[in-house]
């Protein structure tokens, strides 16, 4: 299910933080997330933030069961991560395990 | 019994469960459907949403958890919904929610807010009405936080609730308890246990209504029944014993057997046994009742558990019964089940099911005997006397055979059954003289006059016929027996009649002999008299000569003196 556009180019590889409205959990995921690229994966990554409660069918298109979940699709395999992604040292485990291979 | 105010409920179409529970699920609750494995669970669930959105305009979402969308519409396409059709008709949704734990990762604190997303959209999407979720507790083992996933749950119960949608939440059975994840917590309105037995290598699928708030209902377990006809609950209502009763008599088939009965036949709605050893003519004498209902224009079922309907009609034709034709025509339903088909209960469910489809004037279950091997003799008997009051509630007159393996004296199975039934046709097969001939005796029958005679059953390619027995000498002589018998009487009366004729004669001689001296001796007495006579005349001429010899001599002495 994949746009290989950019996956060999280097360059920035996208996140997608599914959230569900302004509620503190997609809130705090959103400034979560942003910090742990800022300060430990600049230029890596750039993040997309979807909200499902503006367009559910995103939900079902991507499978989307919790909130707010972080789906990386690139580099294979797909990652998501799910929870307001509080611990940072786990979050950049999931993200950089698969990416060293 | 009546709906208790305030319940209002949506029918499931499901047959003979909306009867069970007046009305079927409780309209815009959520009920939890639960069970062990295989157990028809899913099945029950789509076939409440699929009768929705084709018959009753309640347009339906499922969501399946576990099953691929296409592996449940290839399951309930084959029990006859067209799901595509109603999915293009936009009156079903199948939305699969599969998580894969493998490629998930949890930090932090979470929610299910998007499953809400996704069954809002796909609620929205058909307009539902009703909605299933198969089955949820999947989530388990998707989601490693109990704690989030069981608020997340009752949030979702609620939310169905609020939307008025009529749920169905499927459930595994766990040890000990309704479901794995206690799901039954959650849903206080109706839960409903699906179980499925194995009792001595037969499987009985039953239902029970474990509670079903503000409304009446029995705790009683219910068979159910997969096939192709889909999903049916079987409820098996215990009947009292009030029901009406017909004067009507109507004919066994074989004249003889109505001319023992006062000349008429059995009543009608009655139940008649009969019982017999092997080859005995049980299954004829069966099937000569039911080929006679059709004569009259009537229904019969014929359920057996021994020959198949080729076999049964075959035998039939050899003596002069031609049951294909009925068949043909529809009036004869024959059912042909293994007894170890089903489980007792479940044979029982089936056959009422069917009866209650054809609406059969006589209904023949050959033989009866057959579960003895497939259940305790109480649950047999119990099922009988179902069957019975089943049966005599529709005014159906019943025949059941029943195999005896000895036929002297009655065993105990013999009586426990003998009291059910209001007629009893006992058929014997007795070896005398080196050959075995059948015969049928009427032990008895309730409200009809009956002969008390043994008869010898005669089965022949003109059918039935019952010829009474020789009896003579203190006994009763069948077969070749009662033919020698018979001749010999037939030897010895011609003999005796010549004796009759031999001695008439003899003593018609005498008389002519006596006649013929008598008239000798009227001859001699004739003699004798003609004697007499001349003796006399004589005397008298010598009497009066002598006394003119006298006067002369008279005469003469005078004249000389």
């Amino acid at each position: 299910m994949e746009t290989s556009e950019t996956q060999d180019a280097r360059g920035p590889k996208k996140l997608v933080l599914y959230v569900a409205g302004e509620t503190p959990k997609s809130l705090a995921a959103i400034k979560n997330l942003e910090k742990i690229c800022t300060e430990n994966l600049p230029g890596k990554y750039v993040i997309e933030v979807v909200d499902l409660k503006k367009s559910p069918q995103l939900a079902r298109e991507h499978n989307i069961v919790a909130i707010p979940t972080l789906v990386r699709e690139l580099p294979t395999p797909i990652r998501k991560i799910i929870g307001d992604l509080s611990n940072s040292e786990k979050v950049l485990v999931n993200l950089q395990v698969s990416e060293n291979e | 019994m009546t709906v208790l105010e305030g319940i209002s409920k949506s029918r499931t179409g499901i047959v003979g469960f909306d009867e069970l529970t007046l009305g079927g699920l409780p309209t815009g609750r959520p009920t939890l459907v639960c069970g062990t494995a295989g157990c028809g669970k899913t099945l029950f669930a789509s076939t409440f949403l699929l009768n929705g959105a084709r018959d009753m305009d309640e347009p339906g979402v499922f969501v399946t958890f576990e099953e691929r969308p296409s592996d449940i519409i290839s399951n309930v396409n084959s029990l006859g919904f067209d799901v595509e059709q109603l999915v293009d008709q936009g009156k079903i949704y199948l939305e699969h929610i599969s998580i894969d734990p493998s490629e998930l990762e949890e930090i932090g604190d979470y929610d299910l807010e998007g499953l809400f997303l996704r069954l809002e959209l796909a609620i929205d999407q058909v307009g539902a009405k009703r909605i299933v979720l198969d089955t949820i507790e999947s989530l388990f083992s998707a989601f490693t936080n109990p704690a989030i996933l069981r608020a997340e749950i009752r949030r979702l119960f609620d939310w169905l609730k609020d939307k008025g949608l009529t749920t169905i939440i499927t459930g595994e059975r766990g040890d000990g308890s309704l479901t794995r994840q206690g799901l039954e917590e959650y849903v206080s309105d109706c839960v409903i246990l699906l179980d499925h037995r194995v009792q001595n290598q037969i499987s009985t699928r039953r239902l029970r209504i474990v509670k079903y708030r503000g409304t009446a209902h029995g705790t009683n377990e219910v068979p159910f029944l997969i096939d192709q006809d889909g999903f049916s609950v079987l409820p098996i209502s215990s009947l009292g014993l009030n029901h009406k009763v017909s004067d009507e008599r109507i004919s066994s088939g074989v004249e003889d057997l109505d001319a023992m009965l006062s000349g008429g036949g059995f009543h009608r709605g009655t139940s008649i046994l009969l019982s017999g050893v092997a080859g005995s003519g049980k299954s004829s004498l069966s099937a000569s009742f039911a080929a006679a209902a059709c004569e009259r224009g009537e229904k019969a079922i014929y359920f057996s558990f021994e020959e198949s309907v080729d076999q049964t009609v075959r035998n039939m034709r050899s003596i002069g019964t031609d049951l294909q034709k009925h068949i043909d025509g529809g009036l004869l339903h024959y059912v042909a089940a293994r007894p170890t088909f089903y489980s007792l209960e479940m044979h029982l469910a089936v056959m009422l099911r069917e009866i209650a489809r054809v609406e059969p004037s006589i209904v023949v279950l050959d033989p009866i005997s057959a579960f003895m091997g497939s259940g305790e003799q109480l649950e047999v008997q119990s099922m009988l006397l179902r069957m019975v009051d089943f049966l005599k509630s529709r005014g159906t007159t019943a025949v059941f055979t029943h195999l005896m393996h000895s036929q002297t004296g009655s065993t105990e199975t013999d009586v426990g059954l003998s009291s059910l039934m209001d007629a009893w046709i006992l058929l014997l097969n007795r070896e005398i003289g080196g050959e075995f001939n059948r015969e049928l005796y009427l032990l008895k029958a309730r409200g009809l006059s009956h002969s008390n005679q043994v008869r010898e059953f005669v089965m022949s390619n003109t059918g039935i016929s019952l010829l009474a027995p020789y009896i003579g000498d203190g006994r009763a002589l069948t077969g070749s027996m009662r033919q020698s018998e018979e001749a010999k009487a037939r030897r010895s009366e011609v003999e005796r009649r010549a004796e009759v004729t031999r001695q008439a004669e003899r003593i018609k001689h005498r008389r002519r002999k006596a006649l013929a001296q008598i008239e000798a001796l009227q001859a001699e007495l004739d003699a004798d008299e003609i004697e007499l006579n001349t003796v006399t005349e004589a005397e008298e001429v010598y009497l009066e000569q002598s006394a003119m010899d006298q006067q002369q001599m008279e005469k003469s002495r005078r004249v000389d003196g």
